[in-house]
């Protein structure tokens, strides 16, 4: 089966052809989606880190922001700095670029205030936007995609139709020789142990369980019952009682391919097939994780029904819940309620979902472009802000 | 047979109502290929459980054929079956400061 997705010069390919306006550090965030919001064919990447914080978070910040620079739906970067965080601009601009795709840097402090440096952004932009625009869609294989796995504003219908069905999808895009990148290690809590026997050897299953434990330990080091934090008070409204019972269905959505990794927050996997990926479960941080470690598509199950989406990685809205699908039809994409009244088996689900993958990856857009929820992103961190 | 719940594996001591049920309702669902029926003793609202068997006060809750809890009280058959009686056995850092487990 194949898509019609951009050939980038590193050998990605991407599903969209998007100019990237990069902020480096909050301060710098209302510049860059100035920049976004006055070019067509641009979007832009907003987030609360990259100053004030210990080093290892400014590490991951230049690191998430190289990720995403990367990621084959951006054909081009523009980075918007203000001239003094702690981010590392420079190693950001070089490691993109060496993926041979175009990074401009304006920096508001140099620049002369943020309306030059609006203005100087604008154009850099509009350049970029021309070039990218000449771009044409070709075909490839599925094994090309990099499949991104969520799920939120979870209820029980999430662990009996929507995660199962994506499940399937995983499973025929792996098997089709292409990648699935599975997060949300605080929805692993309680059901490691059949997670772990996905894993593909024993170094792959530790380090399963060692996410678990670090994400559980922190979360207890609290003092407190994490319920109302996980699951969450509206997953408790929709059913879900336990974490456990959360992550019983949270995890159907990885089908039963072998684990082949674990890796960091937002490092692109260098192996093909099913990875894990160290994250939390919140929305923003999650999907900016994904977007980082190189997914091109994520599709997103939701029960109660959230909205987010991703600036620039198509994700599509899979709900099990036929009510959110009568009341939410402006932010779901797909529905699979059908699995729960029995009339369509998870198999046939799983097919006609992975045919609205590859529509969606060719062009097709998903609500969440469509109405532009798409701006309350960020990069999890893991020391506090000092 | 249209289910007004299901329940995951034969295994599992609780099911998630598949519709609003009413106190009294008489519920019918598959156990394996058998088609069983639970009188609801609460109201059961889409997407919440109740207790298909009697559960007791400190006995595990089985979803998925799965451990997810552990009942906090007795759970009486067709009893809503949710946070009020049941609790996390993970993530309880609450549980050092009352010396529990």
């Amino acid at each position: 089966m194949d898509f019609l997705g951009y050939a980038r010069k590193d050998g990605g390919v991407g599903t969209r052809n998007d100019v990237g306006i990069l902020s480096t550090v909050i301060c710098a965030n209302e510049v860059a989606e100035r920049i976004a919001r006055q070019v067509s064919g641009t979007t832009s990447f907003l987030h609360h880190q990259g100053c004030c914080q210990t080093p290892v978070d400014i590490n991951r910040v230049t690191d998430v922001l190289i990720g995403l620079g990367k990621n084959p739906n951006l054909a081009a970067v523009l980075l918007v700095s203000l001239g003094c965080e702690s981010t590392n601009v420079g190693r950001v601009a070089k490691s993109i670029a060496a993926t041979g795709k175009p990074v401009e840097i304006v920096t508001i402090q140099e620049g002369g205030g943020a309306a030059k440096a609006v203005a100087k952004g604008i154009l850099l932009a509009q350049a970029m936007v021309t070039a990218a625009s000449e771009l044409k869609r070709e075909l490839f294989p599925i094994c090309k995609l990099v499949l991104g796995l969520k799920c939120g504003s979870s209820d029980t219908t999430s662990g009996l139709s929507s995660n199962p069905v994506v499940g399937i999808l995983s499973d025929l895009i792996v098997k089709a020789g292409g990648t699935s990148i599975l997060g949300e290690v605080t929805e692993f809590i309680g059901a490691e142990h059949l997670l772990a026997r996905h894993a593909k050897d024993q170094e792959t299953a530790d380090a399963i369980f060692s996410l678990v434990n670090q994400m559980e330990n922190r979360a207890m080091q609290m003092g407190f019952d994490i319920r109302g934090g996980q699951p969450t008070g509206g997953n408790i409204k929709g059913g879900l009682t336990t974490i456990e019972e959360k992550s019983l269905g949270a995890i159907a959505k990885a089908g039963s391919a072998k684990i082949q990794a674990v890796y960091e927050y937002g490092v692109r996997p260098d192996v093909e097939g099913l990875v894990v990926m160290n994250s939390p479960g919140r929305e923003p941080e999650l999907l900016t994780g994904l977007a980082a470690a190189g997914a091109t598509l994520i599709t997103f199950t939701t029960g109660r029904g959230a909205p987010q989406g991703f600036p620039f990685v198509p994700v599509i809205k899979v709900t099990g819940n036929e009510k959110t699908w009568d009341n939410l039809k402006d932010h779901m994409d797909f529905n699979v309620s059908s699995v729960i009244d029995g009339s369509e088996s998870l198999a046939d689900a799983g097919n006609r979902l992975l045919d609205e993958v590859v529509r969606v990856a060719s062009g097709k857009k998903t609500k969440a472009e469509i109405s532009g929820y798409t701006s309350s992103m960020d990069i999890y961190m893991v020391g506090p802000v000092i | 047979m249209k289910q007004d719940a299901i329940l995951i594996t034969s295994l599992d001591n609780v099911a998630t109502a598949l519709r609003d049920m009413e106190a009294g309702q008489a519920c019918h669902f598959l156990k394996g290929e058998q088609a069983v029926s639970v009188v609801v003793q609460d109201a059961i609202v889409y997407g919440h459980k109740f207790a298909v068997v009697d559960i007791l006060k400190g006995a595990d809750i089985i979803k998925y054929g799965e451990v997810m809890g552990r009942a906090t009280a007795d759970i009486p058959r067709g009893a809503h079956a949710h946070v009020q009686n049941i609790e996390s056995l993970r993530g309880r850092g609450d549980l050092k400061h009352k010396g529990g487990t």
